[in-house]
């Protein structure tokens, strides 16, 4: 059963009461919140994803509230928890949805460890993965989102999972997150791509987040063995160029960018030296979308 | 509202009882133990019987990767002290380690799968200001910058306000007592550093002998503590009193040195509510001598009433309709036993009065 299935009088009925437990590649989050934005978001953009099996277990209980303070009054806010642990200040309740996203983003950086974690977004395609880190700023999710409208597989924008026991890179779609011009530049590339309702003020200024394709939410479950790390930068006006860069540079700088590198110690050094000894790693910059587009379906997997 | 069956000490008091529990019973101990702070702990007992494979995948997940992060803190540990004995070492006096640093240099079994932040010290008083000025030149600074704090506890605590290093953002705390001048009980530090024991393989390194490292954890969680993770510090005790129990001596010697140190009330405590709450084996001679240590009837009344509540986990499912005010009473208390009144008075008014600056 998937969301769509419910409803959204139903949708919102779960969410008020003892929660939705939703599936998002390996992780079922129960997630309880009775603020109609997080109703309507999950509504459009989790539109594709599966409830879980049943109703008994969840790796993260989460809630979007508002907080019974004097505040609700004159200037609502939302507060997310973790189980009745809160590990953010409240937003002003007009991003809540943005807020329920990055609470969920916090649950998997911050606990499971079974998994080399990198900030990083993982895309696929013959079963080869990119895995592209970068720090904000970097162009890294506008970039993603105009490859999976072009037939990339997504496994995530955000967070790539690499199984400690074979290297591969485990799916976690879920909704791209895009910031300022970005949100019309992706419009305007992909006019029938699905993005929700613009939240302005936020912390990373203006957001919206794009629904993930049909296709990549239904193989969630299809693992990819990464073949490319490549670390894109927009620059305006350049031209797209790949160039190589030394795999101790690489190394170094996906350290950089991995949650929990140094939790792992010596497993975790030995998991990022077997990716990075596996893959070709380039540095990308580009200024055109489509120049990016013709660029990655160049790509060729490094010989085995 | 009825609180939901506590399952974190009934799997550590009962630990093949985790292979009876359905998935919702998982999902509850899961989220019961991480509030706790005991996920990392209940992974380590599993895996110590052979019991963790029988485990049901998710939950089992969630156990190991909470491993990873005490793994991770037991490393960090000890590199932590390697600084602090590099920083200390031209002072030419043995380090006294604490609490959690103790267990993991010593490798008791409190240590294994345990979540903690700081490291602990003793040092006699006469040496802080060396002791301090050696950790700043090593890169370590003071947390509390507000005037009245830096003199609350210079003046009236048996620690230096907690220091910082500025590069890695650990802290620690230098204590010269394991209890304020002003607190109602007096264990002199001259005793347990007299009795400390060298740390096999580390020169320099002292831990507390046994009785004394147990009175510590003892008075920590039930003289002074702040109870937030109680259960955790309970099943410390628990770990410490399995291991040194195992010697005859160790039985003899802990009723009579609790009260040469002035700690035969947090003694009777700690055995009491490991014993009811974690099925702590304490021969029937040692119970009963630990008596001495006994509130009047009414008050062991109350605080079982307490101490019941304020042990299990800090989670929404175990809380009870008294378990807020049971831990707010508890509050009180360790700040009353902390003080005089008219310097309780003094140290509430000053709090409620000055607006806490933002760190």
């Amino acid at each position: 059963m998937k969301v769509a299935d419910l409803g959204a009088a139903e949708l919102g009925a779960r969410l008020k009461g003892s929660g939705l437990y939703l599936r998002t590649g390996p992780f079922v989050s129960r997630i309880r919140s009775s603020i109609s934005s997080v109703s309507e978001g999950i509504g459009l953009l989790y539109a594709d994803y599966p409830l879980a099996e049943q109703n008994d277990f969840a790796d993260f209980h989460v809630g979007l509230s508002r907080p019974p303070t004097i505040r609700r009054w004159f200037h609502p806010q939302a507060v997310f928890d973790f189980d009745g642990h809160v590990p953010f200040k409240p937003l002003p309740l007009d991003q809540a949805y943005p807020l329920f996203e990055w609470g969920l983003n916090w649950c998997v950086s911050s606990h499971a460890h079974q998994y080399l974690m990198i900030h990083a977004a993982v895309i696929e395609r013959d079963g080869h993965a990119a895995i592209l880190p970068a720090p904000p700023g970097s162009g890294k999710s506008t970039l993603c989102a105009a490859l999976v409208n072009r037939g990339w597989r997504l496994l995530s924008d955000e967070l790539a999972l690499i199984r400690r026991n074979d290297g591969y890179a485990v799916p976690l779609p879920r909704p791209v997150s895009l910031k300022n011009e970005s949100i019309g530049v992706i419009r305007g590339f992909e006019p029938s791509a699905v993005i929700n309702r613009e939240v302005r003020d936020t912390i990373k200024g203006t957001v919206a987040h794009m629904k993930p394709p049909t296709d990549s939410v239904s193989r969630a479950n299809e693992t990819a063995k990464p073949a490319w790390v490549i670390f894109p930068r927009y620059r305006k006006g350049a031209a797209a160029s790949l160039q190589t860069r030394s795999k101790g540079g690489a190394l170094m700088a996906v350290a950089d960018n991995a949650f929990n590198y140094s939790l792992l110690g010596l497993a975790g050094f030995h998991m990022l030296a077997d990716m990075i000894h596996a893959c070709d790693c380039h540095d990308f910059s580009y200024g055109d979308l489509d120049q990016a587009v013709e660029a990655f379906s160049a790509l060729q997997p490094p010989a085995p | 509202m009825t609180p939901a069956p506590e399952l974190v000490s009934r799997v550590l008091r009962d630990p093949p009882s985790a292979a009876t529990l359905g998935l919702a019973e998982w999902d509850l101990l899961v989220r019961q133990a991480r509030h706790a702070q005991l996920l990392a702990r209940i992974c380590v007992v599993l895996a110590d019987r052979g019991l963790l494979q029988r485990v049901p995948e998710q939950p089992r997940t969630h156990l190991e990767a909470a491993r990873v992060v005490s793994d991770k803190q037991d490393r960090a540990v000890r590199w932590e002290v390697n600084r602090i004995r590099h920083a200390l070492e031209r002072l030419g006096m043995p380090i006294i380690l604490l609490k959690g640093a103790a267990y993991v240099m010593a490798g008791l079994p409190p240590a294994r799968g345990r979540l903690f932040s700081d490291v602990d010290i003793l040092v006699p008083k006469e040496q802080l200001a060396g002791v301090e000025a050696a950790l700043m030149l090593h890169g370590w600074a003071a947390t509390q910058h507000d005037a009245y704090d830096q003199r609350y506890y210079r003046t009236w605590m048996h620690e230096l306000p907690p220091m910082q290093h500025i590069k890695r953002q650990t802290v620690i705390d230098v204590h010269h007592s394991i209890l304020p001048e002003t607190a109602r009980l007096h264990p002199d530090p001259a005793k347990l550093r007299q009795a400390a024991v060298p740390l096999e393989g580390h020169d320099g390194l002292k831990v507390l002998a046994p009785a004394d490292m147990v009175l510590h954890s003892a008075t920590h969680l039930f003289h002074d503590g702040e109870l937030e993770h109680g259960l955790r510090d309970l099943a410390d005790l628990d770990g410490l009193l399995r291991h040194f129990g195992r010697s005859e001596s160790f039985w003899r010697q802990i009723v009579p040195r609790a009260r040469e140190l002035d700690l035969s009330r947090p003694l009777f405590y700690a055995l009491r509510y490991a014993a009811a709450t974690l099925g702590t084996p304490v021969p029937g001679d040692t119970m009963q001598a630990a008596a001495a240590g006994r509130p009047p009837g009414a008050l062991l009344a109350l605080m079982d009433a307490l101490f019941a509540r304020a042990l299990a986990p800090d989670h929404p499912s175990c809380r009870g309709r008294f378990t807020g005010p049971a831990r707010r009473l508890l509050y009180v208390r360790a700040h009353w036993l902390r003080m005089p009144p008219l310097l309780l008075a003094r140290h509430l008014m000053h709090k409620a009065l000055v607006p806490a600056k933002d760190e």
